[in-house]
């Protein structure tokens, strides 16, 4: 049996097992038969060009992880950002760890979808957000939904200024030959609010996972909310990530998203604008190595006037690795004096690296600012020499370089703590030690 | 000090030097002078180790030691310094860490602890006065968006913090304008001693007014063709190198 056979044979199962109510069967109905009718997207889409599932999807996934895990705090420390005070939503394979987790009520909500899907208080919340700003037409986005459960919740009211950045960590202990999880996130900032997120997924063994995740942020006016993805997995790990952003006026959304590791990572991230003056950031730094899959897919949809948004992705890649980077800036025609802004700059390490980097700006309204650049290089060779000449060794004088093209979305970053983090892990995947921060 | 014996190089299977001969003792200034295309970058790229050139024939020795195969940081390590004719823009390191990187560097290679943070700030400001650099400049990103009066100054500023034994001035007088000229040559001047030698190459005579050398030699084809003292420098200047250029 094919893995899609199996998640339509689980499927009735599975709502058996958790608490619905009517509504969500409705909707887990209507995602459950898109699936069926497009099943997992192959190299024929035009958005799947360059990434193929079809060898990951060969795996014998279990769909349901069979038991709850322990993990102790020490095994797995070092994945927090554990310098500072957090609020943590911690799931082992699917599995919500309350041991882990330091989740709160007070003042604001950071706790699990499973208890807002059920509980009559957080009926109203969800039957405002939930899925409806998820691309219903999407059959992996379709998958997650259908089977959607377990997550995490982030409701922040307005006003309110989260008093400490929030992890969103999913381990997975390879407890299972190989496990797909499809965690679901819904992220609600109130007008005026603003919250610090950081997602990671982490594999602690080399089973294979497959991870489906849908998150769902709605920004409203005036709303701050920074996102940071830490994609740092094994190289038996895959990711699908699914990301869908709304934003209301004035509002301020940013993700980075830092993609070091993993097998196939594929990053759908989706901005819609929903008012004026609104500001929204994407930027990423991917640095692969052997045969390292990494495709960023980005949509902004510029909806309304007045609105900015920044792109900024810069790619290494060495090895065989290959790098996509299809980035879809579209302006609908009341959007004028849109000011959009799309960089993407990649080095390739090796004869046998590829990157495909695809802009796609598709403008209806006539008076709008939008640029894109684009570059593919290698390393620059007279600045290799001119700093070995100075007494740099070769490979730190390429970690060097390295660090000064990852600098400007590393600058960005507005955690210190998971700034000097990030800079330590790219350290060690150009197996450097660097005697300063940039 | 440096002693490069028939050094024959070639980039793409053409042949640039073609034997250059050449004794450099510690505490001595040499000029190299010639016309365009005569070899002198190519000269000062080979001894500090540029892979691009093919060492054919020859041999360079640094101290008793022959350096011709060692990779630009080893001979780097071992005191050799090239100021180069268009530094390298490095945008996103700053002047500063730069620094700390390459003299922590030479340092870890000589296995040697890193130099503690209030020596290192103490030892920028002193070297950065000597070439009247602004503070401000040192956080600046590496050579980026500097004037070139500031990038040669620039590159004399690391040759004070570096204190190599050998350096190779490549064209650090072009693109100078003359206050700039004196602080640099002021700064070479002031960095001079009898245990290090200075090699500068220039296509004119004027940096040679502030940069007094012991000996000048005249390179042409790839081959030096005229050896003498600091006037033979004034005697190009007067004749051109089309004197040089009839006699070869």
């Amino acid at each position: 049996m094919d893995l899609k056979e199996k998640l339509l044979s689980s499927f009735m199962a599975f709502e058996e097992r958790v608490d619905v109510n009517a509504d969500l069967h409705n909707i887990r109905t209507e995602a459950i038969k898109n699936f069926e009718n497009k099943g997992f997207p192959t190299k024929k889409e035009e958005a799947w060009k360059y990434t193929s599932l079809n060898a990951v999807l060969k795996n014998d996934f279990s769909v349901f992880p069979k038991q709850e895990n322990a993990l102790s705090y020490a095994e797995v420390k070092k994945y927090f950002l554990h310098e500072i005070d957090t609020y943590k939503v911690v799931f082992i394979d699917g599995i919500f760890s309350s041991f882990l987790s330091s989740t709160t009520h007070e003042g604001l909500d950071v706790c699990l979808m499973s208890s807002a899907l059920t509980k009559p208080k957080y009926k109203e919340v969800i039957d405002t957000y939930f899925n409806k700003i998820a691309n219903k037409d999407e059959s992996l986005t379709s998958l997650n939904t259908a089977f959607a459960h377990e997550g995490a919740f982030i409701n922040i009211p307005k006003n309110k200024i989260a008093d400490k950045p929030i992890e969103i960590i999913s381990f997975s202990t390879g407890n299972e030959a190989a496990l797909m999880v499809q965690p679901r996130n819904l992220v609600v900032v109130g007008k005026n609010a603003q919250v610090q997120i950081i997602e990671r997924h982490q594999s602690l063994n080399s089973n294979p996972v497959l991870t489906n995740a849908v998150t769902e942020i709605y920004a409203h006016e005036n709303a701050n909310v920074d996102y940071y993805k830490i994609q740092n997995d094994v190289l038996t790990a895959n990711l699908i990530d699914n990301t869908y952003i709304s934003q209301k006026r004035d509002s301020n959304v940013s993700v980075h998203t830092f993609s070091f590791g993993g097998n196939i990572t594929r990053n759908n991230l989706n901005f819609y604008h929903e008012g004026e003056n609104i500001d929204s950031t994407l930027k990423g730094i991917t640095i692969i190595s052997g045969k390292q899959h990494v495709d960023h897919y980005t949509l902004v949809n510029h909806a309304q006037p007045n609105c900015e948004s920044h792109q900024n992705y810069k790619g290494i890649f060495d090895g065989s690795s290959t790098g996509v980077f299809n980035g879809k800036i579209y302006v609908e025609k009341i959007a004028q004096k849109t000011d959009a802004f799309q960089q993407n700059n990649n080095v390739l390490l090796s004869d046998k690296a590829t990157i495909n980097a695809k802009p796609q700006l598709e403008i209806f309204a006539d008076d709008v600012k939008c640029s894109h650049g684009c570059t593919i290089g290698q390393l620059d060779e007279d600045a290799m020499f001119y700093m070995q000449s100075r007494g740099i060794p070769q490979k730190e004088a390429k970690a060097l370089l390295m660090y000064a093209f990852s600098n400007e979305v590393i600058d960005s970053i507005r955690i210190t703590e998971l700034k000097n983090r990030i800079n330590k892990i790219i350290a060690t995947k150009l197996g450097v030690n660097m005697g300063f921060d940039l | 000090m440096l002693s490069i014996k028939n050094l024959h190089a070639s980039v793409e299977d053409k042949e640039i030097l073609k034997g250059i001969n050449l004794e450099v003792k510690a505490g001595e200034v040499h000029a190299i002078m010639g016309p365009n295309g005569s070899g002198k970058s190519t000269l000062s790229s080979v001894i500090a180790g540029k892979e691009d050139y093919e060492v054919t024939d020859g041999e360079i020795v640094l101290e008793g030691e022959d350096i011709g195969e060692l990779a630009p940081e080893e001979r780097a390590h071992k005191g050799v310094f090239l100021s180069f004719q268009y530094p390298v823009e490095i945008p996103g390191v700053s002047v500063t860490n730069f620094m700390k990187t390459a003299i922590n560097e030479s340092r870890k290679a000589k296995g040697l602890e890193e130099m503690p943070a209030n020596e290192m700030l103490k030892l920028i400001r002193e070297k950065s006065e000597l070439l009247e650099i602004d503070r401000k400049f040192l956080s600046r990103s590496l050579n980026e968006g500097f004037s070139g009066g500031e990038k040669k100054r620039n590159e004399i500023f690391q040759m004070a913090m570096l204190e190599p034994k050998l350096a190779i001035l490549d064209e650090t007088d072009s693109g100078l304008d003359i206050d700039a000229l004196r602080i640099v040559a002021n700064g070479v001047n002031k960095l001079r001693s009898k245990d290090n030698a200075v090699i500068v190459i220039t296509h004119y005579q004027r940096l040679l007014d502030y940069i007094v050398p012991d000996y000048v030699h005249v390179l042409y084809n790839g081959k030096i063709v005229k050896s003498g003292g600091k006037e033979l420098a004034y005697e190009l200047e007067e004749k051109g190198y089309d004197w040089i250029k009839s006699e070869n």
